[in-house]
């Protein structure tokens, strides 16, 4: 069982420029009065989502449509918790995992092996549960001896391999996703696709921001659209996208 | 739950506590990832630190003008203290910006970055804390029971620095001047405090103010005396358990306030 309900909910990001951010323009600000401030704690802030109101429940296969800078990044966070809601509350019941950022925490100079556990163990995964699948993972990305070498002598495409094997062998009841992930070769990118879309059926929500028609057609039963930190739209993806591909 | 609560905070250090074979895997990986490919590993700070202590012991020595046996252990135990201190606290004020790239993108709990960089340092410490017995060994000073009190002492001065680390890492994440202050202040301390200099040396007035109103004495205190074979006085163990509380709670109030905020402050 999982389930998202955002109530109202505003980000309201703090600009903090090189001088706003230094304690002597702080201590000048109550030196002279707060007269340099804009907003009532005397900061520049930039409002990145506002007043959010959607309710997520099992089943429910979100695509996050929206241009550049219209908060789809900034949603997935509040989604994953890195980010609390300035305004409002987000309530979110269940498991979530993200691919977003799949390299995250690897090591360079430690083996392949080594980076399974260190990338597993930031993922949630306990020793013991890497220990009895490190074999699957291996095999999956399909390193072979390389798994013992530094990663530093990975090809990029190596590389890719190990994190996205290790970073889909979570099963988390909610999956955040910044698009679609492609890995590798031909006979790769096909494995690939098999476990992604694996993923995406065992989870129970997923929420996916990208900007491909056809995938947010096939994968997605809902589609919201972002625009300056609202939603514009959201809907059955047909319609939504639509309208947003202006046809 | 109110938003702006100490739950939040003990909440966040509850959630660190429970994924310590993270906090563990990361910080050998730190100590692991600094010396990769070199012969001496880690104990390349054991050598500089032994090479350090043996000049400025030379050199203080003559100029105190105190026997090497009782000078070079008081010495050693001071300076590997301090080494260790030092660079929880320069690192502690890095802790959430170093982080930043895992804070923006996995939610695991925020001091799980405090307690890692306070498992590598105690890592570096094991390492140079081997430098101390053989220091004894060369002077011919043994070491009693009473030493066995060096380890309370040091599970507060662990306490102590945690809170230190913490409330400096907010701090500088919001305010990206303060790790200089910090830098300098640290220096500033290095000196006041009996660390090179031996306190019996002292006149009784400056005492007062150089060693019962100085935190970071009491704190070497509580591990250094009993190594050197006294029990730490009831004015270090008090100040180091007040220090310990009044920290805590001040770090926990900050942190619970400010918890929600740090990852826009990054």
């Amino acid at each position: 069982m999982a389930s998202i309900k955002f109530d109202n909910v505003s980000v309201d990001f703090p600009i903090y420029n090189a001088s706003g951010r230094s304690l002597k323009k702080r201590l000048i600000r109550v030196a002279t009065g707060g007269q340099i401030g804009a907003d009532p704690h005397g900061r520049v802030v930039v409002r990145a989502l506002e007043n959010l109101n959607f309710t997520l429940s099992d089943g429910d296969r979100v695509g996050l449509l929206g241009h550049n800078g219209a908060g789809k990044s900034t949603l997935l966070r509040l989604l994953s918790g890195v980010y609390a809601p300035t305004h409002g509350t987000a309530a979110i019941t269940g498991e979530i995992g993200s691919l977003i950022d799949i390299s995250l925490g690897i090591d360079p100079e430690a083996t392949g092996r080594e980076n399974i556990y260190l990338r597993g163990a930031l993922l949630g995964m306990t020793k013991g549960t890497i220990g009895k699948r490190i074999d699957e993972i291996v095999e999956f990305s399909e390193l072979g001896d390389f798994i013992d070498m530094p990663l530093r002598t990975y090809s990029s495409g190596m590389h890719l391999r190990l994190a996205f094997a290790v970073s889909t062998i979570v099963r988390p009841e909610i999956l955040l996703m910044d698009e679609w992930l492609a890995v590798g070769d031909e006979s790769f990118k096909h494995k690939a696709e098999q476990r992604m879309t694996e993923m995406v059926q065992s989870t129970n929500i997923l929420v996916l921001a990208s900007h491909a028609r056809d995938l947010l057609m096939h994968t997605c039963n809902r589609v919201m659209w972002l625009e300056h930190g609202r939603i514009r739209m959201d809907g059955a993806p047909a319609e939504v996208l639509a309208a947003y591909f202006g046809d | 739950m109110h938003s702006r609560s100490p739950l939040i905070a003990l909440y966040d250090i509850a959630g660190a506590i429970k994924r310590y074979p993270l906090v563990g895997m990361l910080g050998w990986q730190d100590v692991r990832a600094r010396y990769r490919r070199s012969a001496l590993g880690p104990f390349w700070i054991t050598l500089s630190m032994g090479v350090m202590i043996a000049t400025i012991g030379l050199v203080f020595g003559q100029i105190f003008n105190t026997p090497m046996q009782e000078y070079l252990p008081f010495l050693t135990i001071g300076m590997v203290l301090w080494a260790f201190i030092a660079s929880v606290v320069t690192e502690g004020s890095m802790g959430f910006i170093a982080a930043e790239s895992v804070i923006k993108q996995l939610p695991i709990p925020l001091f799980v970055h405090i307690m890692r960089l306070i498992w590598r340092n105690l890592l570096i410490f094991a390492h140079n804390i081997v430098i101390v017995p053989i220091v004894m060994l060369i002077v011919g000073k043994s070491i009693g029971w009473i030493a066995l009190l060096a380890i309370p002492g040091m599970v507060l001065l662990v306490l102590n620095l945690s809170w230190i680390a913490l409330l400096l890492a907010m701090l500088c994440a919001r305010y990206r001047d303060i790790p200089q202050i910090v830098a300098s202040v640290l220096q500033v301390v290095f000196y006041l405090t009996p660390i090179m200099w031996v306190p019996k040396l002292l006149p009784a007035r400056a005492a007062i103010y150089l060693l019962d109103s100085n935190p970071a004495f009491h704190l070497i205190e509580v591990v250094r005396a009993p190594l050197l074979g006294q029990a730490p006085t009831a004015a270090n163990w008090l100040a180091a358990l007040a220090l310990t509380g009044i920290g805590w709670l001040a770090a926990v109030i900050v942190f619970g306030r400010h918890k929600r905020r740090i990852a826009f402050w990054l």
